[in-house]
């Protein structure tokens, strides 16, 4: 926990979409939008339709559909999984 | 050329095309059931993390939930049977259907009622031909299934276990799946396994290293799970549909093997008849050629 990284893997029953580090995840839960940076503390939410926004290392932005899901987050591992999902 | 070496040539002809016909099939199945394990693979990634997610709420919350609540008093159980649309794959349907009766006798000996929901052609026919009900049936994607289709199955027979059985005849206490499981490219064993009221388990292999950490839920623990634990079930419904397919393909592939390697051996079996009956024809030949010279020799001898 001592890297300040996210490792994210976006999967769905169909593929992995994504997988690999990034410094931030947001995405819109039942409760509003969130944002998880690094050292967030555990967390399981439902989705609800809308975007998801990976900022990778390199700092390029990633922005993908996500179509119902969760999202959990547990020693900066974030995992989005979603019903259908694309780029 | 003689009649019965015509029929020989005949039925070889029409062996050799019946094989090429089995080769081909066998061929493709061969290549659809990688296809087919790569999508159980891929699947597998969510498989896992929703399994995680499953058993951190139902490790951090006490909250009950329907899905995973024993009826005390069970009247009603639902059969899911999984099966192909389309024959020449041996027994693999046959196994499905047997291993179903043998659950839905079990069942009945319990005093349940069964309620039977079919995928695949195959298993349609063999209960319309005997003229037993089902509730449901779902065809025309047993070799090549999506999610989409396991989230239609999924939804049907959610909403079925949610009615309370005791009031609504449509209502089930009790939710059985049986399909193929593909355990490698020559064993697949047809299985049956109860899917509702669910039991989580720990996904199998070592435990995670050191305890889950305590989630924060959002909305809350009850409202999370709500969610959850019909994904679960889809994406249950979804591995037993994508093994059963690759199965379905194993099973195929073998099958037209064993016809390939049949026509070969009927092959072999009818050219050695249609020699020996090709050297008959030459032998009675030669022999009423020499016959026919003698008589004429013995004839102008006599006349001389």
């Amino acid at each position: 926990m001592s890297d300040n990284v996210l490792t994210v893997e976006f999967v769905t029953p169909e593929a992995r979409i994504f997988s690999g580090k990034a410094k931030m995840v947001s995405a819109r839960t039942l409760e509003g939008d969130l944002g998880v940076l690094p050292g967030h503390t555990p967390l399981l939410g439902v989705l609800v339709d809308g975007k998801v926004v990976i900022k990778a290392v390199d700092g390029a932005d990633q922005e993908f559909e996500v179509h119902g899901g969760f999202l959990s987050v547990a020693n900066n591992r974030v995992s989005i999984l979603g019903e259908a999902g694309a780029q | 050329m003689g009649a019965q070496l015509r029929i020989y040539r005949r039925r070889i002809r029409s062996v050799k095309s019946t094989k090429k016909i089995t080769r081909a099939m066998e061929l493709i199945s061969a290549s659809r059931i990688v296809k087919a394990q790569q999508r159980v693979a891929a699947s597998t990634p969510y498989a896992n993390e929703l399994t995680r997610a499953v058993s951190a709420v139902a490790t951090f919350s006490n909250t009950n939930h329907p899905l995973t609540t024993e009826s005390e008093n069970p009247k009603r159980a639902a059969v899911l049977i999984i099966t192909a649309d389309r024959g020449m794959a041996g027994a693999y349907s046959t196994n499905a259907i047997k291993e179903a009766e043998g659950l839905i006798v079990t069942l009945k000996e319990r005093g349940l009622q069964v309620l039977t929901y079919v995928v695949g052609r195959k298993a349609v026919n063999y209960y319309k031909f005997r003229n037993r009900a089902v509730r449901n049936s779902w065809t025309g994607f047993s070799d090549k299934p999506t999610y989409a289709n396991a989230k239609e199955i999924s939804t049907e027979l959610i909403a079925a276990f949610l009615k309370d059985a005791a009031v609504d005849v449509d209502g089930v206490d009790e939710l059985h799946i049986v399909f193929t499981e593909f355990k490698s490219m020559v064993t697949q064993i047809a299985l049956n396994k109860r899917m509702l009221p669910l039991e989580v388990v720990e996904a199998e292999g070592p435990a995670p290293a050191g305890l889950l950490p305590m989630y924060e839920f959002e909305p809350n623990a009850g409202e999370v799970l709500n969610a959850l634990l019909p994904r679960y079930i889809e994406s249950r419904v979804y591995n037993a549909l994508l093994q059963s397919a690759a199965s379905e393909h194993a099973a195929r592939r073998r099958a037209m093997k064993s016809a390939t390697d049949n026509a070969d051996e009927l092959i072999k079996s009818l050219t050695r008849l249609a020699n020996a009956a090709r050297q008959a024809e030459i032998t009675q030949e030669i022999s009423e050629i020499v016959g026919g010279a003698d008589a004429l020799a013995s004839a102008n001898a006599g006349s001389e």
